[in-house]
Order: C-alpha cells, then sequence, then structure tokens
C-alpha cells in the first residue's frame, strides 16, 4: 500500500504549526496505525529528519494515551477501537489520509501530534473520588450489597480511559461525556451518594473552568468514544447537577 | 438564579426548557391556524380572543417575548463559546461520520426561523401592535380571517414561508428530542419521547405548511 | 553468612506481621509534615502508595513518564485480583491462598513475605468497594468471584475483563483526593534518570521533565521505586512500549541488588507475531482457557497446507488434530500453568507444527464450548429438538456474553472471526517476576530506597500465579509501606529538608547529563529501535522459554557487543532541550542492553528448571515426568541478588538462603 500523509507538524506548544505531507511505501494490512507511523519515524530518523511526536503507550486500547484525529475522526474511522488498535486494511492503497491532533482550546499541543490533557486531570483532582481512608480498615466489602444491575451500570461507565475523543469529536469541543461517566459511576453506588452533590457541582464547575465547550447533544461523543460510553450518563449527571444545584 | 445560569449544565437546560416551552406555544399557535382551513369563524373566534384577552396580551404575550428572545441569545452566547473551545480548527473534520447535520447546523436553521421571525412580525405582529395600541382602531372580530388570507396572496411570500418551516423542521428534529436530554430525562421512556419528538418536528412544521399553501389557494 | 538481610520477623507464621506492626517505630503527626517521600511510578503499587503516605500526612511527590498517573500499565490487566475472602465457601483460608503462591512460584519466594501478601488480600477488596471500584456482583447484590490459573477455590475478584483498569483508576482517585488536599505533587510526562545518594542512604532523584527536556533535582527523605517490571528487554511483549527498567537499574547502579532477573513469566494465549514491523503483542485473557481447547495439527501436510491457504483449520477432523495439552497433561489439560502451556506451544511449533506464516502460533479453539453451551442453554430454555444452526447460534450467545469482548479484541487485530474460526495464539513475554531485592520491609539494598510491585522480586518466586500481580502491587502500596518506611523514618524527624544543593546532587546530575550528551553524540549510524530489535532477539532466542549453557553463554557476549555497538553508533535525533521521544528510548534502551546481560548471567548460573526458568539441562530423566521441569533444590533453593561492579559480566552473587519451615517442598506435577 502506498499512502500519502498529511501530519500535523509543530515543534513546540508556542510555535505555529502546520500540515506537511508525507508518502508512505510498503505498508502492510496487518500493522496498525501506529506501526504505521514506527515506519515513517524510522523512515525519517534514517534520513536525519526529527521524527512524528504522538503519544501511545500500551498499544492495546486501554491506556487511553494515543490519541489522534484521522481523517476528521478521532482514533480514525473504525468503531469502539483506539488508534492503537485500529488497523491499516481499513485504508485503501493511494488514499490520503490527515492526521492532526485533538483540538481543543483546553487541549493545548505539546509537540506535533502530542497534546497536554492535564485539564481532564484537574477534573478528576476537584472530585472525582471517594473520600475514604486507605487503611483497609472500612467495613467487609460485602456489607453493602448492590444490585447487579446498578453495580454494571456502574462500571459500564467506569470504563472511560479518558483519551479525550469525546472532546476531540464534539463540534464543540465540550468534555461532558468524559466528566459524566466518573459522575455517573459514583452516583450509581451507594458509596458515592455521600459526596454526591458536592461532587458534581466541583467537577462540572472544573470542567467549565477549563475551558470545553457546551454539549449541545449531538452525540458525537458517544460513537466515537472507544469504550462506547453511553450518552445516558450525560443525562444523569445533568439530573445530579440540577439536584444538586436545588440543595445548593 | 444568576449563578446557576452561569454554568454549562444550567445553560444547556435553560435552553431546553426554553426550547419546550418555544414547542407548546408552536402547537398552540398551529391548532389556532389549523381552524383557518376549515372554518373562517371559528378562526376569527379564537384570533379575537387570544388578540383581545389581557391575560394572553399582557402576561403570555410578554412571556413569550421573553423565551424568544431568551432562546436566541443564548443560543448565540453558547454558540460563541463553542467555537471558541476550538481555537484552532481541524484541517479536516468528519462530522458527518457521528452526528447528523441538524444536530451539528441548529446555529443555522436557528438564523433561518430567526430571518422568518423578523417576516413574520413585520407581516403580523407589528400592524397588530399598531392596529391595538398605536391607533387604537376598534375592534373588529370578524376582521382576522381577511387579513390572514391577504397574506398569503403572494406566492413569494407564500413560499419564503413553506421555506422557513423547513428550516422549522429541521431545528424541531434535534432540538426537541435533545432537549429532553438536557434536563435529564433518560429512561426506559425516552426512545417514546424521542419518536414523538421527532413525529412532531415533521408534523407540526408539514401542517403550517399546508395550511399556508391552502390559504394561498383559498385566495 | 549472606550480607543479606531479609528482617523477617520472629515467630509462628501467621503472627509476623501482626507483631512486626506492634513493635515497629511511628512517626508522630507533626513530624511526618516535615517528611518528603519520593514515589517513582504511579501503577497500583505506587499509586497506592503514594496516596496511602500522603494521606498519613508525608509530603509526596510523585513521577511518571505517562501524561498521566492513570496511565500506567497495570491499567492492562484483565482478569482479576485474588484474594483469600471464602466469600464462596469453598475452603479458601490465607493460609491456601500463601500455599498456592509458593507452590505456583515453584518454592523460590520467601514464606514470610507471601503470608503476609495473603493475610492483606482481603483488606485490599474491602479498601476498593470503599473506593467504588464497581466489581462484577451476583444477582444478589454481592461480590462475584471466579476461578483462575488452575487452582482449586474461586478467589478471583473482577470487574469484567479491566480489573487492573478500575483497580488503578481506584488508586488514582485516592491519589486525587490527596493532589486536591496538596498532600501530593504530581510530576507528570517526567522520567527519572538517577538516584541521589547522601551518606549511603537514598536522598533525592535526578529526572527529567520530558516536555522540556530540562533536568531536575528532587529530594526526599526516602525513595519508594514501583516502576515496574523489564518484560521490554525482550522488545517484544506484552508490556506497555514506555515501560522500562531504568529507575531500578539507576538504583541497582547506586547500590541496590537485583534479584532473580531471569525469572520471566510468559504468557501462552497472545495475539501472535503477524510480521516486522510488529511494535508490541497483545494479551488474550488467560480465562480462554478454561473453555477454549488448545491445538495443531497432526500431520504436517495439513499444517503446510494450512499456511499455504489451501486448507481451512474447522475442516480438520478430530482425529486429525493434536489437542497437545490434553494428550500430555490428562489431569489439568489445558489449564496447566502458564510456564507450562507456553513450553508446550513453543515445543510444537519448534516441531514445526506452528500454524501461521510465521510458524509459531497454535490454534485455541471454541467450537465444542459452543456446542457444550448451545446444548445447555436449549436444554434450559425448553427447546425441544434443536436444530444444529440453532444450537451454535445459542453457544455463541454464552460465548459472546462471557468473552464478547475479547473476540472483538481479537477481531480488530486478526481481522478474523474468533466465533466461527479458531483464534491463533502463541506464548509472549508478560510479566517479570524478577526484580530489585528488598528485604521484609521492601527497602533495598540501599536504605531509604524502597521498591514495590512488579519492580521488586518479592512473592512470586519463579512464576506468578494469574490474578496475583494486582493483590501484589496493591498490598505493597495500601498496606505493606505505609508501616514499614515509617519504621525507616522515625530516624529521620529531625533531619529536616533534604538541600539539593549539595556535591551528591551536583554529581549525580553532572552524570545524568554526560549520559545523555553521550547518547546524542552517537556515530549516527542506526536508530534505537534497531537495537532494541536487535537486543530482543537475542533475549527471545537464546533467554526465552527454553534457556541452555550454549546459548546463554553466546547471549552474554552478543549482548556485551552490541551495547558497545550501540554506545558508538546509535542515531538519536531532535535535541536535549525540548519533548524527545528517541532521546527517552535510547537512555531505556542503554539500560536493557546492561540488564539483558546480567539476566543472561543469572540464567546461565541457575542450572536448574524452575518455574519460568527452564533450563535444557535440567528435565526429569525418567519415569511419569520424563522430559518436564526439573528442580534442584538442593543446589538452588536461594534467592540470586547481585551486586553492581560496573560491567554486568563482573556482577557479584549474593545468595539469601531460602527456609520453607511451613510448606513441604514438592515437585509441581500436572499429568
Amino acid at each position: 500500500m502506498n499512502l500519502t500523509l498529511k501530519i500535523w507538524r509543530q515543534s513546540d506548544a508556542n510555535s505555529k504549526g502546520k500540515l506537511v505531507d508525507y508518502n508512505i511505501s510498503g505498508v502492510e494490512g496487518d500493522m496498525s496505525f501506529l506501526e504505521m507511523l514506527d515506519v515513517l519515524n524510522e523512515d525519517l530518523i534514517n534520513k536525519g529528519e526529527e521524527p512524528v511526536v504522538f503519544d501511545h503507550d500500551c498499544r492495546e486500547g486501554i491506556c487511553g494515551a494515543c490519541s489522534l484525529q484521522i481523517n476528521g475522526e478521532p482514533h480514525g474511522p473504525d468503531r469502539l477501537i483506539t488508534t492503537c488498535q485500529l488497523h491499516m486494511r481499513k485504508f485503501n492503497d493511494g488514499d490520503t489520509i490527515y492526521i492532526e491532533p485533538f483540538r481543543a482550546k483546553a487541549f493545548p499541543v505539546v509537540k506535533d501530534l502530542m497534546v497536554d490533557r492535564s485539564s481532564f486531570e484537574r477534573i478528576q483532582q476537584a472530585g472525582g473520588y471517594i473520600s475514604v481512608n486507605t487503611s483497609g480498615n472500612t467495613q467487609d466489602a460485602n456489607a453493602i450489597p448492590i444490585r447487579k444491575e446498578d453495580a454494571d451500570e456502574a462500571m459500564d461507565a467506569a470504563t472511560c480511559i479518558g483519551c479525550g475523543a469525546c472532546v476531540a469529536a464534539c463540534k464543540n469541543a465540550s468534555a461532558m461525556l468524559f466528566t459524566s461517566a466518573k459522575v455517573s459511576q459514583f452516583a450509581l453506588l451507594p458509596q458515592g451518594q455521600v459526596e454526591a452533590t458536592e461532587r458534581v457541582l466541583a467537577m462540572v464547575n472544573q470542567m467549565d473552568e477549563e475551558g470545553f465547550g457546551n454539549c449541545t447533544n449531538t452525540g458525537a461523543c458517544e460513537i466515537e468514544c472507544p469504550k462506547g460510553i453511553s450518552l445516558e450518563n450525560i443525562a444523569r449527571m445533568n439530573r445530579e447537577y440540577l439536584k444538586a444545584s436545588m440543595k445548593g | 438564579m444568576g449563578g446557576l445560569i452561569k454554568s454549562s449544565i444550567a445553560r444547556k437546560v435553560a435552553m431546553a426548557l426554553s426550547g419546550l416551552f418555544l414547542v407548546f406555544f408552536l402547537l398552540q399557535h398551529f391548532t389556532i391556524n389549523f381552524t383557518s382551513i376549515f372554518s373562517a369563524d371559528i378562526f376569527n373566534e379564537l384570533s379575537h380572543f387570544m388578540g383581545t384577552n389581557p391575560l394572553v396580551q399582557f402576561v403570555l404575550q410578554p412571556v413569550l417575548i421573553f423565551g424568544v428572545v431568551f432562546h436566541f441569545v443564548m443560543g448565540f452566547v453558547l454558540e460563541i463559546k463553542n467555537k471558541n473551545a476550538r481555537a484552532i480548527k481541524y484541517a479536516k473534520y468528519n462530522g458527518g461520520a457521528n452526528a447528523s447535520w441538524m444536530s451539528r447546523n441548529m446555529i443555522y436553521s436557528g438564523l433561518v426561523i430567526l430571518a422568518f421571525l423578523g417576516l413574520h412580525f413585520y407581516d403580523f405582529w407589528v400592524p397588530e401592535i399598531v392596529h391595538k395600541y398605536v391607533e387604537f382602531a376598534p375592534e373588529d372580530p370578524t376582521r382576522y380571517y381577511p387579513e390572514l388570507l391577504h397574506k398569503f396572496e403572494s406566492p413569494i411570500r407564500t413560499g419564503l414561508y413553506a421555506l422557513s418551516f423547513v428550516f422549522l423542521a429541521l431545528h424541531l428534529w434535534h432540538g426537541f428530542a435533545s432537549s429532553f436530554q438536557s434536563v435529564g430525562f433518560n429512561n426506559k421512556y425516552s426512545v417514546a419521547a424521542t419518536k414523538f419528538a421527532k413525529a412532531f418536528a415533521i408534523v407540526i412544521p408539514v401542517g403550517f405548511i399546508i395550511i399556508a399553501i391552502v390559504l394561498h389557494l383559498n385566495h | 553468612m549472606s550480607i543479606l538481610d531479609s528482617k523477617i520477623p520472629e515467630g509462628p507464621l501467621a503472627d509476623k506481621w501482626t507483631n512486626h506492626k506492634n513493635t515497629i517505630n511511628l512517626v508522630n503527626p507533626a513530624n511526618k509534615r516535615n517528611i518528603d517521600i519520593i514515589v517513582v511510578g504511579t501503577g497500583l503499587a505506587g499509586g497506592s502508595a503514594a496516596a496511602s503516605l500522603a494521606e498519613l500526612g508525608y509530603n509526596v511527590k510523585t513521577f511518571c513518564y505517562q501524561d498521566s498517573p492513570r496511565r500506567a500499565h497495570s491499567i492492562a490487566a484483565q482478569g482479576g485480583i485474588n484474594a483469600a475472602k471464602n466469600y464462596q465457601g469453598d475452603g479458601d483460608s490465607d493460609y491456601r491462598l500463601f500455599y498456592d503462591t509458593v507452590k505456583g512460584g515453584d518454592y523460590r519466594s520467601r514464606e514470610a513475605n507471601v503470608y503476609r501478601l495473603a493475610e492483606v488480600s482481603g483488606n485490599i477488596i474491602d479498601q476498593c468497594v470503599a473506593q467504588g471500584v464497581p466489581f462484577a456482583r451476583e444477582y444478589g447484590g454481592l461480590l462475584d468471584n471466579r476461578s483462575f490459573g488452575g487452582v482449586l477455590v474461586s478467589r478471583t475478584f473482577y470487574a469484567k475483563g479491566q480489573t487492573g483498569q478500575q483497580l488503578l483508576l481506584g488508586a488514582y482517585s485516592a491519589m486525587n483526593r490527596q493532589i486536591n488536599r496538596g498532600k501530593i505533587q504530581a510530576f507528570n510526562r517526567h522520567e527519572m534518570l538517577d538516584l541521589v545518594k547522601v551518606d549511603g542512604k537514598a536522598r533525592g532523584i535526578i529526572a527529567r521533565n520530558l516536555v522540556t527536556g530540562e533536568i531536575e533535582r528532587h529530594s526526599a527523605h526516602a525513595v519508594v521505586l514501583a516502576s515496574g517490571g523489564y518484560g521490554n528487554v525482550f522488545f517484544l511483549s506484552t508490556n506497555a512500549m514506555g515501560s522500562n527498567v531504568m529507575a531500578a537499574w539507576r538504583a541497582h547502579r547506586r547500590g541496590a541488588f537485583f534479584a532473580n532477573p531471569c525469572y520471566t513469566q510468559i504468557h501462552p494465549t497472545c495475539i501472535p507475531v503477524s510480521g516486522d514491523h510488529q511494535s508490541k503483542l497483545t494479551l488474550m485473557s488467560e480465562s480462554l482457557r478454561n473453555d477454549g481447547r488448545i491445538w495443531v495439527p497432526k500431520r504436517k501436510e495439513d499444517v503446510e497446507a494450512i499456511r499455504a491457504g489451501k486448507l481451512k483449520p474447522t475442516q480438520l477432523s478430530e482425529e486429525e488434530r493434536d489437542y497437545y495439552l490434553e494428550r500430555r497433561y490428562p489431569a489439568f489439560g489445558n489449564l496447566v500453568p502458564r510456564d507450562v502451556a507456553s513450553r508446550a506451544a513453543k515445543e510444537r511449533c519448534d516441531a514445526g507444527f506452528g500454524v501461521n506464516k510465521t510458524g509459531e502460533a497454535v490454534y485455541l479453539d471454541f467450537a465444542s464450548a459452543i456446542q457444550r453451551y448451545g446444548k445447555e442453554k436449549a436444554l434450559t430454555s425448553g427447546m425441544h429438538n434443536p436444530s444444529a444452526a440453532e444450537i451454535t447460534k445459542l453457544g455463541e450467545e454464552v460465548i459472546e456474553s462471557k468473552y464478547g469482548n475479547l473476540f472483538q479484541m481479537y477481531e480488530k487485530i486478526v481481522d478474523a472471526n474468533p466465533y466461527k474460526t479458531p483464534m491463533m495464539i502463541y506464548p509472549a513475554v508478560h510479566y517479570t517476576m524478577g526484580g530489585l531485592w528488598v528485604d521484609y520491609n521492601l527497602q533495598t539494598t540501599i536504605p531509604g530506597c524502597y521498591a514495590a510491585g512488579e519492580a521488586n522480586f518479592s512473592d512470586h518466586g519463579a512464576n506468578r500465579l494469574g490474578a496475583s500481580a494486582l493483590m501484589q502491587g496493591l498490598a505493597d502500596g495500601y498496606f505493606v509501606l505505609p508501616y514499614t518506611i515509617g519504621d525507616y523514618l522515625s530516624q529521620d524527624i529531625r533531619t529536616g529538608k533534604i538541600p539539593t544543593d549539595t556535591p551528591e546532587f551536583d554529581q549525580a546530575e553532572k552524570e545524568v547529563k554526560d549520559r545523555i550528551e553521550k547518547l546524542m553524540n552517537g556515530s549516527g549510524e542506526h536508530s534505537v529501535d534497531y537495537y532494541h530489535k536487535k537486543l530482543g532477539k537475542i533475549m527471545w532466542n537464546k533467554c526465552g522459554m527454553s534457556r541452555n549453557e550454549k546459548e546463554l553463554k553466546e547471549a552474554i557476549e552478543e549482548i556485551a557487543v552490541l551495547r558497545e555497538d550501540f554506545w558508538k553508533n546509535v542515531k538519536v535525533p531532535g535535541t536535549i532541550n525540548s519533548m524527545n521521544p528517541e532521546l527517552e528510548k535510547a537512555g531505556r534502551v542503554a539500560d536493557f542492553l546492561e540488564l539483558g546481560e546480567l539476566f543472561a548471567k543469572d540464567a546461565l548460573h541457575r542450572n536448574e528448571s524452575c518455574g519460568g526458568h527452564f533450563r535444557e539441562e535440567s528435565v526429569e530423566q525418567s519415569g511419569e515426568q520424563k522430559g518436564e521441569a526439573l528442580r534442584d533444590d538442593k543446589n538452588f533453593k536461594y534467592v540470586a541478588a547481585w551486586e553492581y561492579k560496573g560491567e554486568p559480566k563482573d556482577a557479584e552473587l549474593h545468595k539469601e538462603d531460602l527456609v520453607f519451615e511451613n510448606i513441604e517442598l514438592k515437585t509441581r506435577s500436572y499429568k
């Protein structure tokens, strides 16, 4: 397979970036997208150029490090996968592929395709936890029975990998799906009830402060989420937020 | 309330509630208009009531105007904020892959509706206000139907009306159903509610278009 | 007498930890505020340690090379976490978990440590549930368990196929709480490049800010290394791309002994290598072996035909298939431990029966499970005379409910439907049992330098049981370190802040900078990956699933030559003072090139087969066990801890004799 890649190159946060064209040949269908970029980078290194910088780590779709807006979609055209799980068999010989960083004001570019997602960290730090000590001297794990359906639903929300695809896909660069996944996980569990009011207010407040856009229910986040996190979580967060606002 | 309306979720809910209110108004407006195609008398009677009842005139009308203005202003504010949330645009953005055209272009369908409202106000509301509160003309309970008919004389104007309602349909297609999600209504009834909202988004604007065409032909 | 003092407390096994906790020194809360601790690595061990220590009141600084602590590779653990809760009432107990772990580790771990691990395991589950970890539940609302790794009880707690993720997010949320309180300062996208010792004690680290390239000095009263394992010495492994040995290796070079480097776990069920471009391997959960049957064709002609694409595996009849695990190990069949299953697959593939184009793959077949479940389901749903198609459909639904996400992952990667055609799998490097030598308190041979989780050598002996890595990481971080580190720090309450403008920091920083300069100034002939791949090939071929004296000696020589070539000719583009992933990789590979040699040296010296370490010279010669691994308790019942002496070949061996007072040493048999 021969491909033309249009890759965003930007040397650091303060520089101006631009799309640069690269031609790559000998791409095999069994390669993952990132392995294809590895091949390109090896080539660039041998030519004495700087390789393309992108975030990646586990390469099995769970760490959430890899990002990339591929042909206008986060994690590329396939569904329920991350970029590292995208394989080149999804492309055809002669294709032109646009590769850009996840774009949002709250995700500034670090270098090339790598962005700074510390805004997500701060949202979590604002209240994405249950305040129990780690002494282990809590009550027995089976002391609180939890409906299987609730536990399963909490688990579905908890599978968020924090990659930021929801933000990247959203035309408003909104982080509602990410934030609501954490709020939902705890809202569905009895352990999370005690701090529910403070949690949702603090997390939403932080989300707004980071400069993410507003949700307009386009549903793009749900479609592009590699873990299939449901829009229901956003509805749940809206409810939780309203409830919490009334309580003050 | 001032603090509440600052947060993204509060704004979203406010958009939904004002939108739902306008949807309700639309239904009421449609019902009255619909009578015009089979009974001029009923239409006149209802219009007379709406036009002269003090509750409608001095409470509901200002609330409605506030609702419309609020929905538009908030819509613009959010649009600007949302645009700013992505300072550098994508060179290639395949929005159609994951979201409907309607949901991505609410601002444009909204702008068309706003332009239409301008025309509509110019056609009906301004003359009404001038008629009643500037000229203090005496009330004739039978004047409404002929006035209405007169407005749909021009095929161009009728066409513009019809086109505007197409955009209203597009706007409602996303907006009505999405307001449930915004207010946190997402449960086992959601599928049915969404279906109802989508049906409403088609039926009501199409109904308005039919009324316009019938009135135009009746002339 | 060895210079290694394991500091195992006196008293009966079951009372050791309690007695120890009762007698160690504590630090009063006011003094904790004046004490700093550095935690390197934010996976299960590092994250839980950081959160617990911060909560106790110490000032904690965490370091991770990822952009968030949540991305540490603990997140990729799928199957579950063991705990001796005995919720199922099937006879589990602390002792039984202890026993299984020691036996599973082929009697190469320390009794007291393992017992403590079993003892605190239950608390881990309590803790995680309190934090909101959504473990799987039964319809009654109580926690569900599954059995794992061929043990006789169901003690594994799980959260779908993402247990590691959920536990890590639990620890991460505990960290976030402390970050919010200002008790943890998180240095993400930072890499530890050296350990700083002052007066023989660990007093800080030199780290590189990976975004700006700046070299930073950080001081502390104690340093915890929780930087994970070194499986990436093989280049291809199930580890994350960035997983590396640098923190541990830098500590080793500063005086921390490195224990049992040759103990590597090779996981039998991974997706096979598809070509030279391969960058990493993906694990398929061990739970698949509960229902999948492993086989290769009996006849070479069939193998050839399959490789050429002329024959499909589904066309072979039962008689034409060799279910080699069921044949060789009738008692355990497909559920033999990981090391045994891996070697058996290698044996078949080496004999020429590998079923993909590289010749390194075997089948994992769900067809009979689909039929079995289909019939069961048809019966329970009251279907009389179900058709074959109906049975298959029902069976596939059951399989989907159990392994749906794994099957989906397989299909995305391999582009074949595992419901319709058998999966292809092959063993891959997965976990390293070896690591920094630590005493009972998890302290390395450098005072004030602790190692936790996969980074230490402690609890798994020569082979780790499934679902035990998560248990150990969290036990170390939540429940062991917070006590033992306090004992050490109680001596430090009058020390005051450790200054960083001292000659020791100057020296360490200079060495780090010189090393970076040297990496940048190679002749520029080959990329870092070129060397890493070469090292990986040597390791896999000569220090992999089975090892012999000749090849290990070759490996030692070859790695030394490769290392020399690396330092002369490596090419690192970019600059020092900016984000430079190639430079990061170069530093990591440089350390792998040293570790790899020590690894081979350790494997060479251990002339016995135990757990993940299989020496071709040490096999049973006769009887029922003929050809199976032969352990040599007389000569090798010890921990091999290596002291750095310059070059890896000069490393000095220290032995910690393993004493078994509560368990009788037996031969592991799965026949």
